[in-house]
């Protein structure tokens, strides 16, 4: 079964911990600007938004690749870049259209987020508010459907 | 340097317009930490103690901690250190939000500014790359206004510390404002900043923190965290209610300074609690930084008046905008905390001076002629109308903005300033909690509740409880908590995780950032070091120990009502006890003392 992390805005306190458990787990030190996973506060709108990769089951980075350098493991779902095959040669993240693979100076490849495949995402264990989860089954979608549906019984009067 | 501390100084001088990069003193990050203890030790070795907090001889530090940036223990602070025009005394003032990361992601442990601009400037920071840029056209702007032109023309992600219009016509308890909601709030660090002619700090920073041993680190980190999440005041009564969950427990207290301390509770506290806040204004909850906590507060005031959307207001903000002005009108409270927070300026001051100026008008001290307005408890407007004036300079405005202890002073009764060392005291009231009292007359920055929190023993009964009403032993607990605070401060960790942790993850985190051995008690007297350190700085700027002491009011006035009626403070015990548990001969640290600490 295919695993997602899965993001549910309104638990979200804008603290972008998911930012420093992803730099520090991937580059080895806190460094926002390099997650692959990117808290924005949007403060004027009381908003705080979580976006990271959601591997695409047909992946435009993928596709656009002249290189070959990326694939999608069709167990896991998990989207990865070779770093052996990859060249640096941007054409991924032009053609992403979610912004969420990006060029890394320090290392002169194509960075995306892998889950943390074999591991458990390191994002998500770090989120005090469980605002992500890493599920099978879409959970927090689930969550607002039982919601919508409770509103539902709450207006139905005894027949 | 991959241990916490990235080992650099940014030193900026305004009068000949330089930055430069300079190695930081390892040394003296051994001894002091980082944030309020290297920043201290940075200043009182730079800075002649007499200097006048406004000439151009006084500096203004911002500084991290080698924790800040990391994660675990709501690690997103940083420290403005200088001297303070309010009190004289050494100033330290601790914000969160995001600016202060972003400050340590650019590359910098420390930023010291110096010296004075001919014209308005702003310090524009993009990691190894600082210069300072024209501002003349940010000279007025509000500190929200202000943020939003840097980004506009310097970059959109750059994280922004400012003044507002306060901070530039010198308003002693001036604060700088980073994130537009985020203070560092006190003893009046904007003005300097003000004096300066230093509009803001805008830093982009894309490079990283990295600590010694990362496996040890993260370990550290999860253990702490879960400590947190389990606590009940970090778990539970913070993030539901935020620091107003205070609101109705120091009220039941009697410990409620109302009416510029004139009684002990308020009996409109329901109407400005946390739990009002709660069904009327509250959006959402936020966290700074790496915050596990979220006490922060998004609120959008939707009032036939007034409307606007920001963070807080915290319990000290409702406390002083409210029960010490007698106004328990909320969306009064929560206009004139944003105004505050747009003009720049200390709210817990702000409120105080108000309410001083409302006793002092009742009493016939003050007239219609002076203030321009009937100024009475309770009148929600016009307290609002009075912060107004005073971000802005105007009218009565101008006099406000020196504070309660210099408008009483000026009205012939300095007796009715609720303050110490001339800072206002928060939200607690030293005749209902002897053991704040006592950290009121002996905070190194005049009257504070953040130098040595005993409202948490006192009456939360965290780490246990004590009795509020009990004078033997508050000495030994207060200096604790002081020693605490100061490394707390000094690591760049929020003093609000000390309800669920203590030293001893706090010095697990710190030796496995920066590779350091150091034990409990090492951190204890690195705490107890910063301390003294402070008040020798301040005995030098002749801030002499008869200045340890409280307002008449609280000394001699028994508390008229409450639980805690008929209570006064019994500070002269509790003083005496407190110096000899510091070492220090009637208040200044014995020759002995200042050695043990290697501070001779």
């Amino acid at each position: 079964m295919q695993k997602l992390i899965r993001i549910e805005p309104s638990k979200c306190i804008g603290c972008k911990s998911c930012e420093m458990a992803c730099s520090f787990r991937h580059r080895g030190e806190f460094a926002p600007s390099k997650s692959r996973i990117i808290n924005e506060v949007f403060m004027e709108e009381a908003q705080f938004i979580t976006v990271t990769c959601m591997q695409c089951n047909e992946p435009w980075c993928m596709k656009a690749c002249p290189k070959g350098a990326i694939e999608k493991d069709m167990a896991s779902g998990i989207v990865t870049v070779d770093e052996m095959k990859c060249v640096g040669c941007r054409t991924c993240v032009s053609a992403c259209p979610f912004g969420m693979i990006k060029y890394l100076d320090e290392t002169g490849k194509a960075d995306k987020c892998n889950l943390c495949g074999p591991d458990f995402p390191e994002c998500v264990a770090f989120c005090p508010t469980h605002c992500l989860q890493y599920s099978e089954e879409d959970l927090p979608l689930r969550e607002k459907v039982l919601r919508f549906a409770r509103t539902m019984k709450d207006g139905q009067g005894e027949v | 340097m991959g241990n916490g501390w990235h080992g650099k100084v940014l030193r900026v001088n305004l009068t000949d317009k330089s930055c430069t990069v300079e190695p930081l003193n390892m040394e003296w990050a051994a001894a002091f930490i980082g944030g309020r203890g290297l920043a201290s030790k940075y200043l009182t070795s730079e800075v002649d103690a007499t200097v006048d907090p406004f000439s151009a001889e006084n500096k203004l530090i911002l500084a991290t901690g080698p924790l800040t940036g990391t994660y675990g223990a709501a690690n997103g602070r940083y420290m403005v250190v200088t001297k303070s025009p309010l009190t004289g005394t050494i100033a330290c003032s601790n914000s969160g939000g995001y600016f202060p990361c972003e400050l340590k992601y650019a590359g910098y442990d420390l930023v010291i500014i110096e010296g004075k601009a001919e014209s308005p400037v702003y310090l524009k920071i993009k990691n190894g790359e600082a210069e300072l840029a024209d501002a003349g056209h940010l000279w007025g702007k509000t500190t929200a206004e202000t943020e939003d032109a840097i980004r506009a023309e310097f970059h959109g992600d750059a994280k922004v510390a400012c003044i507002g219009p306060a901070g530039e016509s010198l308003v002693h308890y001036a604060c700088i404002v980073n994130d537009k909601h985020r203070a560092a709030g006190r003893s009046g660090v904007g003005a300097v900043m003000g004096s300066k002619n230093l509009k803001a700090v805008a830093v982009r920073g894309t490079g990283g923190v990295a600590t010694a041993d990362n496996a040890a680190f993260r370990a550290a980190a999860r253990d702490t965290m879960k400590m947190l999440r389990q606590h009940p005041v970090t778990s539970e009564g913070l993030p539901a209610l935020g620091t107003a969950v205070l609101v109705n427990i120091i009220n039941q207290s009697g410990a409620m300074p109302t009416r510029n301390s004139q009684c002990g509770t308020f009996d409109k506290a329901e109407d400005i609690s946390g739990e009002r806040l709660a069904q009327t204004y509250l959006k959402r909850n936020k966290g700074c930084m790496g915050c596990v906590i979220a006490c922060g507060r998004v609120t959008r005031l939707a009032d036939p008046r007034f409307s606007g959307t920001g963070e807080g207001p915290e319990y000290e903000t409702l406390w002083s905008l409210g029960a010490a002005c007698g106004v328990s009108d909320l969306a009064a409270i929560v206009q004139a905390n944003y105004l505050c927070d747009e003009y720049g300026m200390d709210t817990i001051t702000m409120g105080s001076t108000v309410a001083c100026a409302m006793e002092l008008y009742e009493r016939g001290l003050l007239g219609d002629a002076e203030t321009g307005m009937p100024l009475k408890f309770g009148d929600g407007d016009a307290m609002v109308k009075l912060v107004e004036m005073t971000g802005k300079g105007e009218g009565f405005g101008v006099r406000a903005g020196l504070g309660s202890y210099r408008l009483a002073e000026s009205c012939g009764a300095p007796e009715l300033s609720m303050s110490v060392k001339k800072q206002e005291f928060p939200a607690y009231d030293g005749r209902a909690i002897q053991g704040m009292g006592l950290e009121y007359a002996t905070s190194n920055r005049g009257a504070c509740h953040v130098r040595g929190y005993l409202v948490s023993p006192e009456i939360l009964g965290v780490p246990e409880k004590l009795d509020p009403e009990a004078v033997a032993g508050k000495a030994v607990w207060a200096k604790a908590f002081q020693d605490v605070t100061a490394v707390v401060d000094s690591a760049g960790v929020c003093l609000f995780t000390t309800f669920g942790i203590g030293i001893p993850q706090v010095t697990r985190l710190f030796n496995a950032a920066t590779g350091s051995g150091y034990s409990d008690e090492q951190m204890m007297e690195i705490g107890d070091r910063i301390y003294t350190l402070e008040r020798l700085f301040n005995l030098k700027a002749g801030i002499d120990p008869s200045q340890d002491t409280l307002p008449k009011r609280i000394l001699e006035e028994p508390l008229p009502d409450g639980p805690m009626k008929g209570a006064v403070s019994h500070l002269p015990e509790m003083l005496a006890e407190y110096y000899d548990v510091r070492g220090w001969e009637k208040g200044i640290p014995t020759a002995e003392k200042v050695k043990s600490l290697g501070l001779a």
